[in-house]
């Protein structure tokens, strides 16, 4: 037979892969990924970067507020990028702020994911009406936009737990809205894929083994179609954390005592005509340059692990 | 003169893990009217002949070396206008998939008037003519009807016929037919087979039959190559390959046919699989799995795992193996002695 | 009882011999082309109807393997060949008709029901590169069925069975860690059929096992599928359309045309004498090395669709001996002097 060669480790087999390979070869990949785990490391260390604590009432003073950043005239060294209307520190509550925002983002994708996940699995494999009905559930729940679902989740929460309930628990909101309405995106993916995998002849020969649709559709079926889950997780994240942004900004998100990029962006809106532009810029910048380092890494994936460029 | 001579070719593909040689050597000449068979197993490069002989090549691979004449005039450097005027016009391939060939969404008759008409100066309605005078050559029923039909309204059989009657659109010199009937039922590919025969017999067209059916190039053509690993390692009258192969690796592969054994008895198998191209064994590429690789007395052929065969001729064949060269070797010396 | 089927009648014929392993009776299976319920309403003379269409794959097929047999289907593309092979995995479910094992009906069976049985019946797939899950390694995918139907295994144990398949079939045992990719068609080939051993069978469903693969690896992977026959006392159901492989490797062959079985003989019987004219052109077709051989039989025609499926026996759009009556009734299995069993009118008339 041929010569025997042991088999690869799973850290040889990551070396050997197309993936690194091209990661390697693509500065623009590396960039973005390099900008993302920056943002990332940053929001995980806030409390530990920011100079001051921004929920903590005593260390504001509302003396300081609008101080401009400090390539500005009249800048206050204390506070590198200046401070807000109410006299925090754009810096340290940036930097809170992303935590926030990055918390919401990748909270509500794994919402989403477990959602359209098993219900994509489900309708793909076993079909007829449970198929049937599940994907005319999807449709429905895409015929809601993510705010009509805010506007009533927010206000079914509001009637019934109070006002109070729903600002306390603004993350958990947030993440649970926003997963719930997009799952559908998760959903038709997984299906179409397990549609594909469940013609192949590997699940034939599960079946003639005597496994239970359980374990194929979760041991068989299920590792193989986590590419197109992997490629479109990217892009889920950069839609969940804009759509947080949106909601944040129409008042419907984060309270501004808690404030995601979203919230700084809407607080610092009202001082954009009285020549405070920082407040509301500096923020947005930091939320374009993740979402668009997310999502651009997430293009690049989609082409490396497009199985019709590579085969392998 | 041959009508199409191929020497020294070298086809390369610049791959992740480094260049890998997918065809080396080979040599080969095609009379007017003659039917050559290129025999071998996927990934012998049987391929790769068809697809570099218009230079059809696709990135990351290339010709790197050798020479291919057409009719007097080296195709290898020859620019994308000049190989058009030969592709199609009057070299035409056939592939194994009709649907990669044919539109989709325009008709039989479309197809084959656009076809024309991009090669010669002809009025649609001669055009219309020309077509419907080719189906009736592969013997398609009613063949006026098919003209307006498309693609998918077709069985797999009829398909191919039409792709022939495209083939033969412009009158070709030669017809390269890429596993023609691998994707058909054994009697419809025999009416197929049967039909390429016959009507290059009659039109004086010469063929190349890229196949792993040996079979099917016993049948249909005169002379043959067998390829393995991007070589070719033997070649000459179709006839006298078949009836007496002389590489180890022909006759394992005739030997493992399950119509050359006793029913029901061990098939003589090739042991091991072909070697990848990139990871080719030193020497000769088949000796890792010949049989001959140990001599009588039991020691190893060393020669064999270390430098690569020439060509020796063996009656009207040419077969490269070391083996075969020492034997020839052994029964010339008596002749030579008897001579002197 | 007034009409005894095909099978039954065999049964009675020879009431001495031992029941057949497997046993199908009538199998008949059609997929609808059509949809789902709205879908099929269509307009039809101003009024709504309900439209539908079947792909006819299987027509009543009556089929008998006996213990230590290996009874090859032979047939074209889309004569239902594996529509038989899976319907009787119980991988489909028949529309009509009953299949048996070892005297049981199976076509039944719940899932659970089924179990014991899937321990004693394997299938061997057409496609190595899709018949390996591509994210199991070798180990995993082997380790599988045998955990499955051995759950009070130990660790121990269940490695030693893996070992024991992996050299049965010749693959290195070092190879358990690495995944399917990795390997040829023909190595992933042996992995699966070391797939079906691992639960040592007594049967094994092989549905064009070696049609994906070059020919001096078939000669390869027949000579161990043959092997493991006598090793092991297995019985085969071969699926095949090459009869080259038939003649070699088939104790009794099955040929199919359209759904429907037309001969059913002895490999020897079938080869020395082919009775039914599809058989007899399907033989001269298949392509020999000998130049001298007589030229093959031409059928006119293209295969019918399944989907309408032409009247009377369907093969006489493409006969060369139709006569009306073939155009009109359709031609039932019928034992002959050699012990074949051939649907034909023209054998039966002795006009051929």
């Amino acid at each position: 037979m041929t010569t025997s060669t042991p088999a690869a480790s799973r850290w040889q087999r990551l070396r050997d892969s197309y993936l690194l390979y091209s990661f390697k070869r693509d500065w623009g990949a590396q960039l973005c990924l390099a900008i993302l785990l920056a943002l990332v490391t940053m929001a995980l260390l806030a409390p530990w970067l920011a100079p001051t604590d921004p929920y903590d009432l005593a260390q504001i003073d509302i003396l300081n507020s609008e101080l401009p950043p400090f390539w500005i005239d009249g800048a206050d060294t204390r506070y590198a990028l200046g401070t807000d209307a109410q006299g925090r520190d754009l810096w340290s509550i940036i930097l809170y702020g992303t935590r926030v925002s990055l918390l919401i983002g990748f909270g509500a994708v794994l919402l989403q994911a477990l959602l359209g996940v098993v219900f994509g699995l489900l309708a793909g494999y076993l079909g007829g009406r449970i198929d049937a009905f599940l994907m005319r559930l999807a449709d429905i729940q895409l015929s809601f936009s993510t705010l009509m679902v805010a506007i009533v989740v927010g206000a079914v929460v509001k009637a019934t737990l109070g006002g109070g309930f729903y600002s306390n628990h603004a993350v958990l909101m947030l993440i649970l809205i926003i997963g719930l309405a997009e799952w559908p995106q998760y959903a038709r993916t997984v299906r179409a894929s397990v549609l594909g995998e469940k013609r192949k002849e590997y699940v034939d020969a599960a079946k003639v083994m005597g496994l239970g649709s359980r374990r194929i559709m979760f041991r068989h079926v299920l590792p193989n179609t986590l590419t197109p889950i992997f490629v479109i997780s990217t892009v889920q994240v950069a839609n969940a954390i804009i759509s947080e942004a949106a909601l944040s900004f129409l008042g419907l998100g984060m309270p501004e005592t808690h404030p995601s990029l979203g919230s700084l962006i809407k607080a610092g809106f009202d001082y954009l005509q009285s020549g405070s532009w920082w407040i509301t810029l500096v923020p947005g910048a930091v939320l374009v340059v993740l979402v668009l380092s997310i999502n651009l890494l997430g293009d690049w994936l989609r082409d490396v692990m497009n199985p019709r460029l590579y085969k392998g | 003169m041959a009508l199409l001579e191929v020497r020294d070719l070298d086809v390369r593909f610049a791959l992740r893990q480094g260049e890998v040689r997918a065809l080396r050597d080979v040599n080969f000449t095609l009379d007017r009217g003659e039917r050559l068979g290129i025999v071998g197993e996927s990934g012998a490069g049987k391929s790769v002949v068809a697809f570099s002989l218009l230079n059809l090549i696709a990135r990351p691979g290339h010709i790197a070396g050798g020479s291919i004449r057409f009719d007097g005039q080296e195709l290898t450097g020859l620019g994308e206008r000049g190989l058009r005027r030969i592709r199609g016009n009057r070299i035409s391939m056939i592939f194994q998939d009709p649907l990669m060939t044919l539109n989709p969404v325009l008709s039989i008759g479309e197809q084959m008037v656009e076809c024309l008409k991009a090669h010669r100066r002809i009025s649609r309605r001669e055009a219309r003519t020309v077509a419907l005078h080719k189906l009736q050559q592969v013997q398609i029923p009613s063949p006026a009807t098919r003209l307006d039909q498309y693609p998918h309204e077709l069985s797999g059989g009829m398909r191919q016929r039409v792709i022939i009657a495209i083939a033969l659109l412009l009158d070709p010199d030669i017809i390269i037919a890429d596993e023609p009937t691998t994707a058909l039922d054994v009697t419809i590919q025999a009416e197929i087979m049967a039909l390429l025969r016959e009507l290059c017999e009659k039109h004086n067209v010469g063929l190349i039959l890229i196949t792993h059916d040996l079979g099917v190039v016993s049948q249909v053509t005169q002379r043959m190559l067998v390829m393995y690993a991007g070589r070719v390692i033997e070649q000459g009258p179709t006839r006298e390959i078949i009836n007496d192969p002389q590489h180890p690796y022909t006759q394992g592969l005739m030997n493992a046919l399950p119509q050359m054994a006793t029913p029901g008895s061990h098939l003589n198998q090739i042991r091991g699989s072909m070697p990848s191209l990139s990871q080719l064994p030193p020497g000769c590429a088949f000796h890792p799995r010949c049989d001959f690789m140990h001599r009588a007395d039991g020691s190893a052929r060393h020669a064999c795992a270390e430098r690569v065969p020439d060509f020796v001729a063996s009656g009207n064949c040419r077969v490269a193996c070391h083996m075969v060269a020492e034997m020839l070797a052994l029964d010339a010396r008596p002749a030579e002695e008897e001579a002197r | 009882m007034t009409t005894l089927t095909e099978a039954q009648a065999q049964h009675v014929a020879s009431p001495g011999s031992p029941p057949p392993l497997l046993e199908v009776r009538g199998l008949r299976k059609r997929f609808s082309l059509s949809g789902d319920f709205l879908d099929q309403l269509r307009f039809k003379g101003g009024r709504l109807v309900r439209h539908r269409e079947f792909v006819h794959a299987i027509n009543g097929v009556d089929l008998a393997i006996q213990r230590g047999e290996a009874l090859c289907v032979v047939g074209e593309s889309g004569c239902g060949k594996s529509t038989v092979a899976r319907t009787v995995m119980g991988l489909i479910s028949p529309s009509a008709g009953e299949i048996r094992y070892a005297g049981e009906r199976i076509d039944r069976l719940s899932p659970k029901a089924l179990l014991p049985y899937r321990k004693r019946m394997q299938m061997i797939f057409q496609n190595p590169y899709a018949s390996l899950n591509p994210r199991m390694t070798i180990q995993q995918t082997l380790e599988e069925p045998i955990r499955l139907h051995h759950p009070d295994w130990d660790r121990r144990r269940v490695r030693d069975k893996v070992t024991e398949v992996m050299a049965a079939v010749g693959i290195e045992p070092d190879w358990g860690g690495r995944f399917g990719h990795e390997f040829s068609g023909g190595q992933r080939q042996r992995i699966a059929i070391a797939r079906a051993l691992a639960v040592d069978p007594e049967f094994i469903v092989a549905d064009e096992p070696i049609s994906a693969l070059d020919v001096s690896i078939q000669a390869q992977v027949l000579n161990l599928l043959m092997d493991a026959q006598r090793e092991r006392d297995l019985t085969y159901l071969f699926i095949t359309h090459d009869l080259a492989v038939v003649e070699h490797f088939g104790t009794r062959v099955a040929v199919m045309y359209l759904g429907t079985v037309c001969e059913v003989a002895t490999t020897a019987t079938l080869f020395a004498t082919p009775r039914h004219p599809y058989t007899q052109a399907l033989l001269s077709a298949i392509p020999r090395l000998e130049d001298d051989r007589p030229q093959p039989i031409r059928l006119t025609g293209e295969v019918p669709t399944p989907v309408n499926l032409p009247s009377g026996c369907v093969f006489h759009g493409r006969c060369p001996h139709a006569e009306p009556r073939c155009r009109r009734e359709v031609p039932v299995l019928r034992p002959q002097a050699d012990g074949s069993r051939v649907a034909c009118h023209a054998v039966e008339e002795g006009r051929l």
